[in-house]
């Protein structure tokens, strides 16, 4: 796939558990929701921490490309290309818990 | 006519009597939730009430933490003017320390996660506080261990206020929150429910109420350690707060976000009190304590914590879904 390329995908804290600690990871995907599918391949249990049974992003998840909340775009649908950053963060008034 | 204080923690006292936000602290409403009691299908042996916190000036029950800190530092010469008081804190405290230092002309820097909504941030200007960004994805966490180099930095500079192991946090509850609680129950309450953040409410309310009856302490935490419960901590893997004595707790309930919003939910559309999903966690606890009680058969006063009002997190799209 054209779009298709290595993501940098930004790790909160609270999920290192499922990446051995790790704060970066690198997946394949051309949306985000393909990215979040490829992160779960790679380390099993973390996608559903971040997505309901129906594949929607919980309500509590905020996700981020480029710094640009995707609920202010096209959501998990929202397409991304090789170098782009994806940043998981829990939506909270006085920021990220931990 | 006395004369002008002498000495520099005298002013800075006599400051706290001056200020008219102190004296609106504290003093919060109990309420029985009787429509939300009956919502859960509970017999009316069972009492859930709520401690209305939203109520003070800074909206939440922070302002007796940051209150009760701030007044320990004055006692103790801390808090010499000029001197800025430094925190990390993802939010509520943040709002207290910004609201009590412009009352008291205390400079106060507050460090929070960039992740904070635009709207907490624009609150804390408001009130003319500092506020330093640390990594959205080190959450609460990282602003811990950011405030500790800035202080590090600064020898002298800073006051660090130091919420999560700061005996005044304990004393505010212990000696506000829990007579408060005690008086208007008539030491009724059987169990008291209090959400997990420095673990403050738990330890100085709690303790002060064990210490009139055998009441039943109940800490709340989020079920999962990435959450979105406001100013709580997952303990089992946080940053332990000094001041948390693990056997004070007598249970810790974990609650699934979404019940938490869900309880929240339920509190606005069945009482009519817009609360924040940190206070739906407390009752989401206190619903499933009610409905274990209410099983054996047996009656119970159930206090739980109102930390904080909902309408602070309007633009953290949170309601939007519902």
């Amino acid at each position: 796939m054209q779009n298709e390329g290595q993501i940098t995908v930004l790790i909160p804290t609270p999920l290192r558990r499922f990446t051995g600690g790790e704060g970066k990871v690198a997946v394949a995907g051309s949306s985000v929701a393909e990215v979040l599918d490829a992160l779960n391949a790679a380390h099993p249990g973390i996608g559903e921490r971040l997505r309901d049974d129906s594949g929607q992003l919980r309500r509590f998840v905020n996700v981020f490309v480029n710094g640009q909340n995707v609920r202010d775009g096209q959501g998990i649908d929202t397409l991304v290309s090789a170098g782009d950053e994806v940043g998981i963060i829990p939506a909270m008034a006085g920021g990220a818990g931990a | 006519m006395t004369n002008l204080p002498t000495t520099t923690v005298g002013t800075r006292l006599a400051d706290l009597a001056d200020a008219a936000v102190v004296g609106s602290i504290g003093n919060t409403p109990l309420v029985r939730l009787r429509r939300f009691e009956r919502h859960l299908g509970l017999p009316q042996s069972i009492e859930i009430h709520l401690k209305m916190e939203w109520v003070n000036p800074g909206g939440s029950i922070k302002d007796r933490t940051a209150l009760s800190i701030i007044r320990a530092a004055m006692a103790a010469g801390d808090l010499a003017p000029g001197r800025t008081l430094i925190d990390a804190t993802s939010g509520n405290t943040g709002i207290a320390y910004a609201m009590l230092g412009a009352a008291l002309d205390i400079p106060v820097t507050l460090v929070v996660p960039e992740s904070a909504s635009g709207e907490r941030k624009q609150t804390l200007a408001a009130y003319g506080a500092k506020v330093v960004y640390s990594d959205p994805y080190e959450g609460s966490d990282g602003a811990i261990r950011l405030v500790r180099e800035m202080v590090a930095g600064s020898p002298g500079g800073y006051f660090y206020a130091d919420q999560y192991n700061n005996a005044a946090n304990i004393a505010a509850h212990f000696t506000t929150t829990g007579p408060e609680i005690w008086t208007q129950t008539a030491g009724r309450l059987t169990h008291f429910v209090a959400a997990l953040g420095t673990t403050g409410t738990l330890m100085g309310a709690g303790q002060y109420l064990r210490g009139l009856a055998p009441v039943e302490l109940v800490g709340v935490q989020p079920a999962e350690a990435f959450h979105g419960i406001e100013g709580l901590k997952h303990l089992p893997t946080a940053i332990m707060p000094g001041i948390f004595d693990p056997s004070v707790p007598d249970r810790i309930e974990g609650i699934d976000t979404d019940d938490a919003f869900d309880a929240a939910r339920a509190l606005a559309r069945v009482e009519g009190y817009l609360a924040g999903s940190s206070t739906g966690a407390n009752l989401a606890a206190a619903a499933r304590l009610g409905c274990e009680l209410a099983n054996e058969g047996r009656s119970a006063c159930i206090v739980a914590i109102g930390c904080d009002g909902g309408s602070r997190y309007l633009t953290t799209g949170l309601w939007d879904l519902d």
